[in-house]
């Protein structure tokens, strides 16, 4: 991996903000996002970090609507948050039901698929 | 170099909510927390020229969507989370380092497609009046089809949690 | 002047559409299927008549083959044919000719019997098989034939099936034959794989065999110690179906079956089948004298021993088993001794006067119902005709001068004076006791005070009797030897003498003990009680061959078959492969957890795979 090879590549830190520095913000906003997922037995968390790995996208979008002078990224970030909002609704809604019939919102106990 | 200094800013804030919303036990913590990495993120949006997204990320993002899980959340009267269990120990350590070496692949990725500069104020701004326009003529079709499933997540969202009562 | 092809395959064919006529449509219409079975074999005789007429007037007409190619492969042709010499001819007129005269005598003797269409039919299968053994032109026709008699005689003998002495013994006719036809099936598949250098060369055909083998003999190709093991395994044929010892064990077991099947089949024509096939194939077995001499060994021993046998038999017809085993021995001998002619010869008359002594018995246990000799006596008042015939057949038996069982008897004693000293005092001492043990049963059921009350048999029956008592008698004069090519001189007027005293002295014997009861017989087995209980037990080799298969056969061979089966083949591959799936399915079945969680980490590492695909390059 190219990562590990610092002495091919300027760091990042000297030079002028460019557009990987928002990619690179973007990136790391969603391998949190993702840990999140991995991490939180509460249902309704997990759906929080998804709510910021869509914002991590999103910051993704608007760095390369900048970059290649396309607003049509900031288009898909207008609905992206439009349809993210329905998704909450119905996750949410989801969730209150869970709570209703199972009692429970540990993500570990809602497995009536298993083996 | 004020950009500079203000994107490190923002992202250094956005990045410490944004552990603060996977760490944190107590849930109302969480969410708040995700209030401020929305607005850090509309900040960085505004340094981006995109006003109009940076306006609907607060209004709807931070205004309407969180509110909403603050409220489902008081409703639910969560506890805060006990710590995790020995047996779902593996699945935990095995996701954050999944997680982790996500990053590093995006890393590595992303590294080598950078740009010299963003071209700067010679691009269009993200303006109400520029945007608007690109909604309504080029991606009409998206936006009224988006507006079908606001209405099938309302009748959709009331129908889940509707409490039947005693007929 | 060719024998006309049609004819010949008439002969063969006849009985078959016969059977398969009765099979199809005459199942319970007893006049039809004997009218029907006796119509066909009457036909084949006559056909076979025809030839042999033509064959006198015209010498060049024999031999004559027609052929039919069957299977061609490369290297493995099989044809189906009919190859018509002196030898084949003289026994299709054996064969057909008694078999007629037994096929009227059992429209009598079946009369009351429920199952009258299947004996018929079965009966005529019975005639076609023993047919394609006589017309085979190659080994694996012969061998097909073999198999066909095999399995007729088994439901021949098992006619009765209900009762359960019947179907035992058709078992074990059955699986004696079997043992010992394995044995012949290799000598055939050895005497094919030896039979030409090339491996497309290889065939079954009598003629050509006969004509390429001895100079690849010669020539090298073949092994030394082939030819006698060739000649070994293909004698355990005639080993088996002409009941020598110590393969004896089923003849007289075989006596369940109806009185006309052991009249036809267990003492006219299948057992001589095996001399037939030693005789077709007596170029091969001249050419290898350590097996000639086994083949004559085992004649004696088997001819000596069951007449033995016969001495303390009480049943009716298992003296006369054991007086077939015994002949059939004498023939064997024969053709050990290198008299082909005469061996074949005694087989004809055999089956004339063997055939009449066990017609003439089944006329006694259908006038009497009654088989045991001790129960029987004076029957040659009540029924003269019967008794006349079994007279006649036991005269020509014992080898009474003039009578046709002297000449033939005479001519292997000849060879066996000339050759093996042994043999012709084995020989002789065996036509003594033949003489007695033939006496003992006349005196015992014949004459004497009468214990059983009988009736003459009927005309239908009395008639074969006749015939065949006839042909007993003027057998000796038809020229059956010069008919088969062997001319030879006078009378050896020393082996006459010895062999006539020898029977003299055994029938004054009998008089003597059965006739005039000088001294009480129950006196003499009280005497001889050792050697006699040994006797009666048949030598015990019947418990030895129950022990073999009770014991090892099935305690150890199938035993160890079984649990093979069990553990291997059930266990391990039917059931392994079972609980091998269910095991993986086990397995597998852990990915689903149901938890969201699990599978987004599943997920991950795709895209994480997905992601390093453009790093590594």
């Amino acid at each position: 991996m190219t990562v590990f090879a610092p002495c091919c590549q300027p760091p990042l830190g000297l030079i002028p903000v460019t557009l990987t520095h928002y990619l690179i913000a973007s990136a790391l906003l969603f391998a949190i996002g993702l840990a999140g997922i991995m991490t939180r037995r509460n249902v309704l968390m997990i759906l929080l970090c998804i709510e910021l790995m869509f914002n991590a996208a999103n910051l993704a979008f608007v760095a390369y609507a900048r970059a290649l002078g396309d607003l049509g990224g900031q288009v898909v970030v207008f609905f992206i948050i439009t349809v993210a909002a329905a998704e909450v609704t119905v996750g949410l809604a989801i969730a209150v039901l869970l709570a209703r019939q199972l009692k429970t919102l540990n993500a570990d106990e809602v497995s009536l698929l298993k083996w | 170099m004020a950009e500079t200094v203000f994107f490190y800013l923002f992202t250094t804030l956005m990045v410490l909510s944004a552990l603060s919303v996977v760490f944190s036990r107590r849930p109302i913590y969480s969410v708040l927390s995700l209030l401020i990495a929305m607005f850090c993120l509309a900040a960085l949006f505004v340094m981006l020229g995109a006003y109009l997204v940076a306006a609907l990320q607060v209004l709807l993002y931070a205004g309407a969507v969180l509110v909403l899980f603050l409220f489902v959340i008081m409703l639910l009267n969560l506890e805060p989370e006990a710590s995790a269990r020995m047996r779902v120990f593996t699945l935990r350590t095995t996701g954050t380092l999944a997680a982790l070496l996500l990053f590093f692949a995006l890393f590595g990725i992303l590294r080598g497609a950078g740009q010299p500069t963003p071209p700067g104020a010679q691009a269009t701004p993200g303006t109400v009046e520029s945007v608007g326009r690109l909604i309504f003529t080029t991606y009409l079709l998206p936006f009224e089809l988006t507006s079908f499933l606001i209405l099938a997540a309302i009748i959709g969202a009331v129908t889940l949690a509707k409490q039947h009562s005693n007929e | 002047m060719v024998a006309p092809p049609l004819l010949c395959w008439t002969i063969l064919l006849a009985p078959f559409c016969a059977a398969l006529l009765i099979l199809l449509a005459g199942v319970h219409r007893k006049r039809f299927s004997a009218a029907v079975a006796i119509a066909a074999l009457l036909t084949s005789f006559l056909a076979a008549g025809w030839v042999f007429l033509q064959a006198l007037r015209d010498p060049a007409v024999l031999p004559c083959e027609l052929s039919v190619s069957w299977i061609s492969l490369p290297g493995f042709t099989v044809p189906f044919g009919i190859l018509m010499d002196r030898l084949s001819l003289l026994m299709t007129l054996v064969v057909a000719g008694v078999g007629s005269a037994i096929f009227i005598y059992s429209i009598g003797y079946m009369a009351e019997d429920h199952a009258y269409s299947r004996f018929f039919g079965v009966l005529s299968l019975f005639a076609f098989s023993m047919l394609t053994i006589v017309l085979a032109n190659n080994w694996i026709q012969l061998f097909i034939g073999w198999e066909l008699v095999g399995c007729c005689s088994y439901l021949l003998i098992g006619h009765w099936y209900a009762k359960p002495a019947a179907a035992e013994a058709g078992k074990k006719a059955f699986m004696v034959n079997r043992v010992a036809d394995f044995a012949f099936l290799l000598g055939i598949l050895a005497l094919w794989s030896v039979s030409s250098p090339i491996a497309a060369g290889r065939t079954f055909h009598f003629q050509t065999l006969q004509a390429r083998l001895p100079e690849l003999a010669r020539a090298g190709p073949v092994p030394v110690t082939m030819l006698p093991l060739i000649g070994l395994l293909l004698f355990c044929g005639p080993l088996g179906k002409s009941a020598q010892f110590p393969l004896h064990v089923w003849l007289p077991d075989a006596m369940e079956g109806p009185t006309p099947v052991s009249a036809l089949i267990h003492a006219a024509t299948m057992v001589a089948a095996g001399v037939y096939l030693l005789c077709r194939s007596f170029w091969l077995f001249a050419s290898v004298p350590s097996v000639m001499t086994i083949i004559m060994w085992v004649g004696g021993a088997t001819a000596f021993l069951s007449a033995c046998l016969a001495l303390v038999e009480i049943d009716l017809k298992r003296i006369l088993a054991y007086s077939t085993l015994s002949q059939l021995g004498y023939m064997v001998m024969a053709l050990g001794l290198g008299g082909s002619v005469a061996g074949m010869y005694h087989l004809t008359t055999h089956a004339f006067f063997k055939a009449l002594l066990f017609l003439a018995a089944g006329s006694v246990i259908h006038g009497t119902h009654e088989q045991d000799i001790r129960k029987l006596g004076g029957l040659v008042r009540s029924m003269p005709w019967t008794s006349a015939a079994f007279g006649i057949g036991g005269l020509a038996l014992c080898g009474f001068p003039g009578l046709a069982g002297f000449f033939s008897k005479d001519e292997i004693l000849v060879l066996a004076y000339e050759r093996n000293a042994p043999l012709y005092w084995l020989g002789t001492i065996t036509a003594g006791l033949t003489a007695f043990y033939i006496a003992r049963a006349w005196f015992v059921a014949f004459m004497g005070r009468e214990h059983a009350h009988g009736h003459e048999s009927p005309p239908v029956m009395i008639g074969p009797l006749v015939l065949l008592a006839a042909l007993s008698i003027v057998g000796g004069y038809l020229g059956i030897p010069r008919f088969l090519g062997e001319l030879h001189g006078e009378l050896h007027w020393e082996v006459a003498g010895i062999s006539l005293a020898a029977v003299a002295g055994g029938l004054v014997l009998a008089w003597l003990l059965y006739g005039k009861r000088l001294v009480s017989p129950a006196k003499v087995v009280h005497a001889l009680a050792l050697p006699y209980s040994f006797l009666q037990r048949r030598y015990y080799i019947d418990e030895i061959y129950s022990w073999y298969v009770a014991t090892i056969q099935q305690k150890i061979i199938a035993g160890l078959c079984a649990w093979v089966e069990r553990n291997v083949i059930i266990g391990f591959a039917v059931n392994g492969t079972a609980r091998l799936t269910r095991g993986m399915g086990q397995v597998i079945r852990l990915c689903q957890t149901g938890r969201v969680q699990t599978y987004v980490l599943a997920f991950l590492i795709g895209i994480i795979w997905l992601l390093s695909v453009p790093l590594r390059r």
